[in-house]
């Protein structure tokens, strides 16, 4: 299995690229809908690959356990001139992650969505590619270029299966996205040009040792990456996009797009919590901590708005895109403690929050498929043909999202109390999470009293459907595939409180892991014992560092 | 005489200027061609963050001054990826104004109402039914 330890943090990467240039090449016909062989073979090999994906990333993870670090420096460059990739624990675990909703999300859409537009299976390929890409890279560039590859192919995902509304937000979304693209580009330019490395290790060893001018310059440019990954994570007040483009977006690309979201959370987690979060070597005027006076204010606005539109929420997906914004609040003020416990906790609510989340984008659809013409909308429409079994469904997410007892909600918000309990701000995070939790309680009782008990005895004859959702036929049963999703994607979640134990280990362990910097650099970074190579600043453009006039 | 720093930093400043004006605009359109100037003065911006050079090759090995080639590495990768990005906004600014009816970025002209999201939709499947 030496061959699997070594090449073990590319291969999340290769096999998805691999499976959607296959994908490609079996192509899915030339008509406007795919050809049935085609895509039923197509399924196969997508459902296949994420088996196998998910494999490998268990695998990582079991690894990644032990405490070590396994770095892979592609091309075999040495670590601050190459590009490397790095598995520590928290990379396992969001790779993981990503393959417990793939799994899910793949299962659910060749229950039929993926027939509805073209080559659906290679874009969530490449989708995933991206994602994992972005989780295990140890480089600043190289992680623009994975979030790259992940977004476009969450803009084609954004438009499967068209229609005007969809357009209309997939513009702004793929417009807004492009425009924080190149502020990410602007940022990491500042950042190259004032310590001369875009190795993240490399770059933590740096940043507390610039002074002076150029310390302004690199605080705004940690800045600006703030703002970038703050967008991707749908920080206040940059996160008014997120709940139209989600709630438009087709059930199973909605739920993919749950751990988008958490991609932002995992950048400033990365960057801002650990290559910016060196205080103690640091001088006084350094760079280091700038984002830690405006993290913690903003996440809890995050929670605020979220709540707050969760209540006044139309749709059902439209709730479940409001939860969404909440559910990053209440991630990125625990990050925004800036502690073990707070990281921990954040580690581990980030995980189910994600599951959760995912698992409520594709229940809403399914209500929505049996309730007539209404759709997804919430207002009195037909009865739902199978209360029980959704309503059960619909209550375990509910009540994991709210943070009741005893499910994996309540756990990461406990952690996340008693971590801010004596920090400066803790009074606020504990008004903003049990208020938050309780409007959250009362949002998803409304919809749901609305959904299940507010039903008309007869179905609606007609109606208008709106942007709000695929309008549905009352008394058709749920798809066995959508239900299994939905039922694998919630049972996660419980399995998260069943085996809380272990997993509070492994989250509290990522986070003393993300915080043993010297430990981090030692692994990326051992041609030179762990320390800062010798400083290309300011460039003088001579190989020994020589006073060479210009 | 103004030095070339100064002559690139305004350079990149007014250009930069003017992307931002046109991203703010409300035809796609417009829209698309803001992107695409702000992408310029971005990638000139990572140019510049190599320092000022002349008569220095990018290789090592002549035993002169070299200039700083990762920046020049990096503003290939973006310029690609640019390229790609911007194609892909000009198809979808398209397929907007042809199944919302409208080239502003809101799919509707300011004052109407929004469209009919049927009768989009109507419009949308049967223009997937004629063969291309």
């Amino acid at each position: 299995m030496s061959w699997l330890q070594t090449h073990g943090p590319v291969l999340p990467v290769l096999l998805p690229a691999a499976t959607a240039i296959v994908l490609l090449l079996l192509g899915d016909g030339s008509g406007s809908t795919p050809d049935a062989r085609r895509l039923a073979w197509g399924r196969r090999l997508a459902l296949g690959s994420a088996l196998l994906g998910g494999l490998l990333a268990l695998l990582l993870m079991k690894q990644a356990d032990s405490g070590a670090l396994t770095v892979y420096r592609l091309g075999g460059w040495p670590a601050p001139f190459g590009i490397v990739l790095v598995v520590d624990r928290l990379a396992a675990l969001m790779l993981a992650l990503t393959s417990a909703i793939a799994l899910p999300v793949l299962l659910y859409a060749s229950g039929g969505w993926d027939a509805r537009g073209r080559h659906f299976h290679a874009l969530l390929q490449f989708q995933l590619m991206g994602l994992n890409g972005a989780f295990v890279t140890g480089d600043l560039f190289n992680l623009f270029v994975f979030f790259e590859v992940l977004l476009i192919a969450s803009y084609v995902l954004m438009l499967h299966g068209r229609g005007g509304p969809r357009l209309r937000v997939g513009l702004h979304y793929v417009v807004l996205n492009l425009a924080a693209s190149a502020l990410f580009l602007i940022g990491l330019a500042l950042v190259y040009g004032l310590t001369g490395t875009l190795n993240l290790a490399d770059l933590a060893l740096r940043v507390p040792q610039v002074q002076g001018p150029d310390a302004v310059l690199l605080r705004t440019a940690a800045l600006l990456l703030l703002v970038v990954f703050g967008f991707k994570a749908a920080l206040a007040p940059l996160s008014i996009w997120l709940p139209a483009t989600y709630a438009a977006a087709s059930a199973p690309v909605a739920a993919l797009f749950a751990i988008m979201t958490k991609v932002g959370v995992y950048a400033i987690l990365r960057v801002h919590g650990v290559v910016f979060g060196d205080a103690g070597a640091a001088a006084a005027d350094s760079a280091a901590l700038v984002a830690q006076p405006l993290l913690l204010p903003l996440a809890l606005a995050t929670g605020v708005i979220g709540v707050i539109g969760a209540l006044a929420a139309g749709t059902l997906a439209g709730l479940v895109a409001w939860l969404t914004v909440a559910s990053v609040g209440t991630v990125l003020a625990a990050v925004g403690l800036y502690s073990t416990a707070g990281w921990a906790a954040a580690i581990y609510y980030l995980a189910h929050s994600t599951l959760i989340v995912a698992a409520l984008f594709l229940l809403a659809e399914l209500l929505g498929a049996q309730r007539g013409a209404a759709g997804g909308r919430l207002v009195p429409a037909a009865p739902v043909a199978q209360p029980a079994l959704l309503g059960i469904l619909l209550l375990l997410a509910a009540a994991s999202v709210a943070g009741l007892p005893p499910l994996p909600g309540f756990i990461g918000k406990l952690m996340l109390l008693q971590a801010s309990a004596s920090a400066p701000g803790g009074a606020a995070l504990w008004a903003v999470l049990l208020g938050g939790g309780l409007l959250t309680l009362i949002g998803l009782a409304r919809a749901g009293s609305i959904v299940f008990w507010q039903a008309h005895a007869e179905p609606a004859a007609s109606g208008v459907p709106g942007a709000s959702g695929t309008p549905g036929t009352p008394g058709v049963l749920a798809p066995p595939r959508g239900l299994a999703a939905t039922g694998l994607l919630i049972a996660a979640s419980v399995a998260m409180s069943v085996w809380a134990a272990p997993l509070l280990r492994y989250a509290q362990a990522a986070a003393l892991q993300l915080g043993d910097r010297a430990a981090y650099a030692a692994a990326v970074l051992p041609e030179v014992g762990g320390a800062a190579a010798r400083s290309t600043r300011p460039y003088t453009g001579r190989i020994p560092p020589a006073a060479a006039p210009r | 005489m103004p030095s070339m720093e100064f002559l690139l930093a305004t350079g990149i400043g007014a250009v930069t200027t003017c992307g931002l004006w046109l991203l703010l605009r409300g035809r796609s359109f417009s829209v698309v061609l803001g992107l695409t100037v702000l992408g310029y003065a971005v990638n000139v911006f990572i140019f510049a963050m190599g320092r000022l050079w002349r008569n220095a090759p990018a290789i090592l090995g002549q035993g002169g001054a070299v200039a700083d080639p990762l920046p020049q590495a990096l503003v290939l990768t973006a310029i690609v990826i640019g390229f790609a990005t911007t194609g892909f906004v000009i198809e979808l600014a398209l397929r907007s104004r042809h199944d919302n009816g409208s080239d502003h970025v809101d799919g509707h002209e300011p004052g109407t109402p929004l469209p009919d999201d049927a009768g989009a939709d109507a419009v949308a499947d049967v223009r997937a039914e004629v063969p291309r």
